[in-house]
């Protein structure tokens, strides 16, 4: 009879497609043991999205909508998380191992009094406690934990768990928020949203990334018309962002993002330990690369040896080919 | 202004894991250690808020073994005047809870006007004591820190969230955790390194009673099938399109 709390995070008032993953991460260890998800829905305006919750598992949704609320505040967020934790008693806490999740599990712990294990990739009740799964040292090695602390509050890596439709019994109902002055000192003060008009790295299903084999930002329109053509986002390795080509938003690996996509098309990245450390857990690696001997081609599952800006623009007319069809 | 800066000694990302014998840790034998990449973004800024107001103090904390000492050496080259080493167990796989309450303790003692430290640790990814430390004072965290300024007792960092970047303020004294992109840290000099050998390191022992989960088991990753050489040059591509629909089906 395991309780499983979920933040579901949304940003600019839209479900995150991770906070989806974790309800039905959440729902599948509820369903093991005749227990029940919680969700809780954090911003002001954001009452549409019970549904949504209750379509992926959500037996429960608490819902905190308060003008107070409406801009992201580590401190308000997690005060209302915490005392919601308090009140429901659950037995595993989930979050998204993503910029605010990450940010908001360990303030939530410190306030309920427990511990974090973050970037987990899998989590299953083991009769009267959590076991997870977690990587490490860049991914050459994992843990299998038992989370002794209660509640288990854990991160979840995005894009690992499946998100699945599964209805709960969706009923809402509304938190009251009452904030101090304390919980208001830190204050996000703009948020600049970026266009691209493709998906963002770590929600991505396919990443078309480029490495120094790009030769130049100049050259980057060669994988975008790919990754256009595929509705993938786009990535960069550590050298070609060192190097100016790329913001770091981009940047795949150990000092960038951790994505883990369905498809992985690493062009012109010769697969350093770094990059690999962010990418490894993708389901499908394609190489792209002239040097047969390019470390990236041991963990690739398909791979082409050959100049790039003569592979990748044969790539997009096959896709675009098969795409049309 | 007096500046702490915590900083964790970690196994070199290019280090060969081999798993100890208990099948629970890292076997030490070989690794080569780093003051944590993320710990130095956080040093470096402690040293140029230093250095651009003329005066401070600039003290280094850190929570691990013995053998830290190294990586704490390497701050102090930099130019960091004075560290201390809260003396702990071996296996670096803390619990971020009780490493937080072993820093915050100290903090009690030294009272800083602001804690640096990196966003995370490349060991364990835990990527959670600053925010837990900064909960545990009391005080407001600006987390991921890839631009901060001061300005009328208040901090102000930007970072990149999902999608776009975001600009955060808290008041002082606050903690703020470093992403990659804050600065370009200096390698130490010459003349840091000979003047760090003679600075002292405090060494106390960290109560690190408390963990809130058991390590069961260390593995290496699954062992991934040998993948397939498609081809070569761009004939192989409609080829390769093929698999990824036919066959892998992700496209």
């Amino acid at each position: 009879m395991a309780k499983i709390f979920v933040f579901a995070e949304q940003r600019g008032n839209g479900l995150k497609s991770y906070a989806l993953e974790a309800v039905s991460a959440g729902r599948k260890i509820a369903d093991a043991t005749g227990g029940e998800v919680i969700a809780c829905l954090v911003g002001k305006g954001v009452s549409n999205l019970t549904g949504q919750l209750a379509k992926f598992g959500a037996d429960k949704i608490l819902v905190a909508d308060d003008s107070q609320l409406a801009a992201y505040s580590p401190a308000g967020y997690s005060t209302v998380i915490a005392d919601a934790v308090k009140t429901e008693a659950p037995d595993v806490v989930f979050f998204s191992a993503s910029a605010m999740g990450r940010e908001l599990a360990p303030l939530v712990a410190i306030k309920t009094n427990t511990s974090v294990v973050a970037d987990v990739v899998g989590a299953e009740w083991q009769g009267d406690h959590l076991q997870i799964k977690r990587p490490v040292y860049a991914g050459k090695a994992y843990l299998k934990i038992a989370v002794k602390a209660k509640p288990a509050m854990a991160t979840l890596r995005p894009n690992v768990f499946p998100a699945s439709e599964k209805a709960g019994a969706g009923q809402v109902q509304e938190l009251a928020v009452t904030l101090s002055e304390k919980d208001l000192n830190v204050k996000v003060i703009a948020t600049e949203m970026k266009s691209s008009g493709r998906p963002e790295l770590t929600e991505a299903h396919i990443i078309v990334s480029g490495g120094r084999g790009m030769g130049g930002p100049e050259n980057y329109p060669v994988i975008e018309a790919l990754a256009d053509t595929l509705g993938a986002a786009v990535g960069a390795s550590r050298a070609a962002v060192d190097a100016g080509w790329r913001p770091h938003s981009d940047q795949v690996g150990q000092t960038g993002k951790t994505v883990s996509p369905n498809l992985y098309i690493a062009c012109g990245i010769s697969g350093a330990i770094q990059h690999l450390a962010g990418m490894s857990s993708s389901k499908y690696i394609v190489a792209v690369n002239k040097d047969p001997e390019a470390p990236i081609f041991k963990v690739a599952d398909y791979g082409i040896v050959g100049d790039l800006f003569e592979v990748v623009p044969e790539m997009d007319k096959a896709a675009k080919q098969l795409l049309e069809k | 202004m007096k500046i702490v800066v915590c900083v964790k000694h970690v196994p070199d990302t290019e280090t060969k894991v081999v798993i100890a014998d208990d099948g629970k840790s890292l076997n030490p034998a070989g690794v080569k250690f780093i003051l944590n990449p993320y710990d130095e973004f956080a040093v470096e800024e402690a040293l140029r808020l230093k250095e651009a107001q003329g005066d401070g103090d600039v003290i280094v904390l850190s929570v691990g073994p013995e053998e830290a000492q190294s990586s704490i050496r390497t701050a102090l080259a930099m130019g960091a005047d004075s560290a201390i080493l809260l003396k702990a167990g071996n296996s670096a796989l803390y619990d971020g809870v009780a490493v937080a309450k072993a820093l915050a303790d100290e903090i009690g003692n030294l009272q800083p006007d602001l804690i640096l430290t990196g966003k995370m640790a490349i060991d364990d990814y835990g990527h959670q004591v600053g925010s837990m430390l900064a909960e545990l004072l009391g005080w407001p965290v600006l987390g991921t820190a890839r631009e901060l300024t001061f300005t009328n007792g208040k901090a102000t960092i930007s970072r990149d969230i999902e999608g776009g970047r975001e600009t955060v303020e808290a008041t002082m004294p606050c903690v703020v955790t470093a992403e990659k992109g804050l600065n370009d840290p200096r390698y130490p000099s010459l003349k840091g390194i000979m003047q760090a050998k003679k600075k002292t390191i405090e060494i106390k022992d960290a109560n690190l009673n408390q963990s809130g989960f058991e390590i069961l088991e260390m593995t290496y990753p699954p062992q991934k099938p040998a993948g397939r050489i498609v081809g070569e040059g761009a004939a192989a591509a409609p080829e390769l399109i093929r698999l990824l629909r036919d066959e892998a089906k992700v496209i």
